[in-house]
């Protein structure tokens, strides 16, 4: 009995979520009074997890596993549950983690929680929260298999450092090649921007900014804030801005520490995919529009006038908080 | 593409996007009460780029779902959208294992090249059943994806990652997990007045499930805590938020 924890890297290095997830698992541990293993492919610095509570770590160095292949990837974390005899398994809730859950919930017959926001409420068996309907909603979920995978939502446990001491150990599993059977050929991927799933902070644009030529003061809040850059879903349809940054209901969900609503009047499917997000801002013209019900702070103003006036004053606010 | 792709698109019943949502019977179950059902976004996205596969290459397009009858007015619309036949597999969809079981044995007597599905149904968010089909049935599996071109049976994908898209090839047969970018909002289609009336001649066949396990199970459900009140700031005093995000709210 163990908890395995599967944490994410890029370019050699952790992705932020790794060690919400690794905290994660370590209260799961305790509260199962176990300990917790990790699996980490291609990073430079594992020991690091030692931090967050993680007793081993499984390295992965193999070349052919040095990029994400979710087939490739599942096999290997079904193989370490197995050496590890894992009974939960911890991922994160991103893009990648969301793709291989789900196989490993096939291969393991185990059964997978995602968009969990709540360390257990109950181990024996394992109660979770997790949000269902978009975030119109929370379900108290059980798990009835041998296994369970637990899928985190991003920000919503955050990093907490209980250090162990902790040992690394190489795992190279022999692959088959099947499991390479779907190959990646090209990412397109804006380098060193913040992505939705991983900000703190989200700037959103909605159609009050009547067109993508008028991006450019989002792009400098959300620069000036450290955030990322989001859109309503008519701003998307509509072309101005790329899918990828469309969040509400049918679009990508939002947890972030800060939203900042521009020029969005807020459609129950919009409020739903944000309102996982703890603090709310909303700026619009209309006193009247929707978002202003479901917000912490607003501005009922003109964006041109409201947005610059307020990349200055954050200005001078980092600048005197530097 | 080859000869005669017979294509399965699995459909979820979902409430409509503007649906209000509320539980029922002490919080233990979602109340459909005035509630319109719809084919779940995500799969609807998938099954205009099927119909697209059946009008340009010849494609055979079944879809399928796994509910009770009260489903057959979201497969029948399927249906009129151009479908050519639908299966509903008799159950209650009890957990994400459970359903992907009862479509992967569709698969494997309907010996489908291409299962389209959604990323995730719009209600219960799970987002595991394309997957634990691929896994079941050992196929190549492509999420979250949102561009489809198939030769022969070499298949092109690109996938939404965080951030930006990855292009991925792999080979028929194949599951996708789709969303909106297969097509766009704007070639989503309403069914005319021929396709319902076609629809009505159209084989919806019903089959019993197959013993399946459930391994997740939802005791009891609640809703988020109502908002406070909003603090509003004058338009002309920019700077007084700046200070209560930093002091008050505490996140700059």
């Amino acid at each position: 009995m163990s908890v395995l924890v599967y944490t994410e890297s890029e370019n050699g290095k952790f992705k932020k979520n790794a060690y919400e997830v690794a905290s994660y698992a370590h209260e799961v541990a305790r509260k199962m009074g176990t300990s917790v293993t990790a699996i980490a492919f291609h990073t430079e610095a594992p020991e690091v997890l030692g931090s967050y509570g993680v007793a081993r770590v499984l390295r992965v160095t193999s070349d052919a596993l040095a990029t994400f292949n979710a087939r490739a990837y599942a096999s290997v974390i079904a193989r370490a549950a197995q050496k590890e005899s894992a009974t939960v398994l911890v991922i994160s809730s991103s893009t990648d983690s969301r793709f291989l859950g789900a196989i490993l919930a096939g291969k393991l017959k185990a059964g997978y929680v995602p968009n969990v926001v709540a360390v257990p409420e109950g181990i024996s068996p394992i109660v979770v929260r997790r949000t269902v309907f978009s975030n119109k909603g929370f379900a108290h979920s059980q798990i009835d298999a041998a296994i369970g995978i637990i899928g985190v939502s991003s920000n919503a446990f955050g990093h907490k450092e209980n250090p162990v001491e902790v040992a690394v150990e190489d795992f190279e599993p022999a692959m088959k090649d099947s499991d390479f059977s779907t190959r990646s050929v090209e990412i397109d991927k804006v380098q060193g921007k913040t992505t939705i799933a991983d900000a703190d902070i989200v700037v959103s644009g909605g159609r009050g900014l009547k067109g993508p030529e008028n991006w450019g003061m989002i792009e400098e809040l959300a620069e000036v804030l450290g955030a990322a850059t989001a859109c309503s879903k008519p701003v998307s349809d509509l072309g101005w801005r790329p899918h990828s940054e469309h969040v509400g209901q049918t679009g990508k969900p939002v947890a972030s520490k800060l939203y900042v609503a521009v020029g969005i009047s807020g459609a129950i499917q919009h409020l739903a995919g944000v309102s996982a997000s703890k603090v709310k801002v909303v700026i619009n013209s209309d006193p009247e529009a929707p978002f202003f019900k479901a917000a912490d702070y607003g501005i009922v103003g003109d964006a041109f006038k409201v947005v610059p006036e307020l990349i200055e004053k954050l200005k001078e606010f980092k600048a005197q908080n530097a | 593409m080859p000869i005669n792709m017979k294509i399965l698109v699995c459909i979820s019943n979902v409430p409509d996007t503007t649906s209000k949502i509320n539980f029922t019977s002490g919080d233990s179950k979602f109340d459909t009460a005035g509630v319109q059902f719809v084919i779940n976004p995500n799969d609807e996205f998938g099954l205009t780029r099927a119909m697209w596969f059946k009008e340009k290459q010849g494609a055979t397009l079944h879809v399928a779902t796994v509910g009770g009858a009260g489903t057959e007015p979201t497969i029948r619309k399927a249906l009129a959208i151009g479908a050519d036949e639908a299966i509903r597999i008799d159950a209650e969809p009890s957990d994400g294992y459970f359903v992907a079981r009862q479509l992967a044995e569709i698969v494997k007597v309907g010996e489908y090249d291409l299962i389209i599905a959604g990323r995730e149904s719009i209600d219960y968010n799970g987002g595991m059943v394309p997957g634990i089909m691929a896994a079941l049935l050992g196929m190549n599996f492509v999420n979250t994806c949102i561009s489809l071109e198939i030769e022969e049976n070499k298949v092109t994908a690109i996938r939404e990652i965080d951030g930006g898209k990855e292009k991925i090839t792999t080979n028929l047969p194949l599951i996708i997990g789709g969303q909106k970018g297969l097509v766009q909002e704007s070639d989503l289609r309403i069914p005319n007045m021929r396709g319902i009336m076609m629809a009505r001649q159209k084989k919806l066949q019903v089959a019993p499930a197959i013993d399946a396990p459930q391994v997740t199970r939802d005791l009891s459900f609640d809703k988020p805590a109502p908002k406070g009140n909003i603090k509003m700031i004058d338009a002309g005093n920019v700077g007084e938020l700046v200070e209560l995000l930093h002091k008050e709210a505490k996140v700059i």
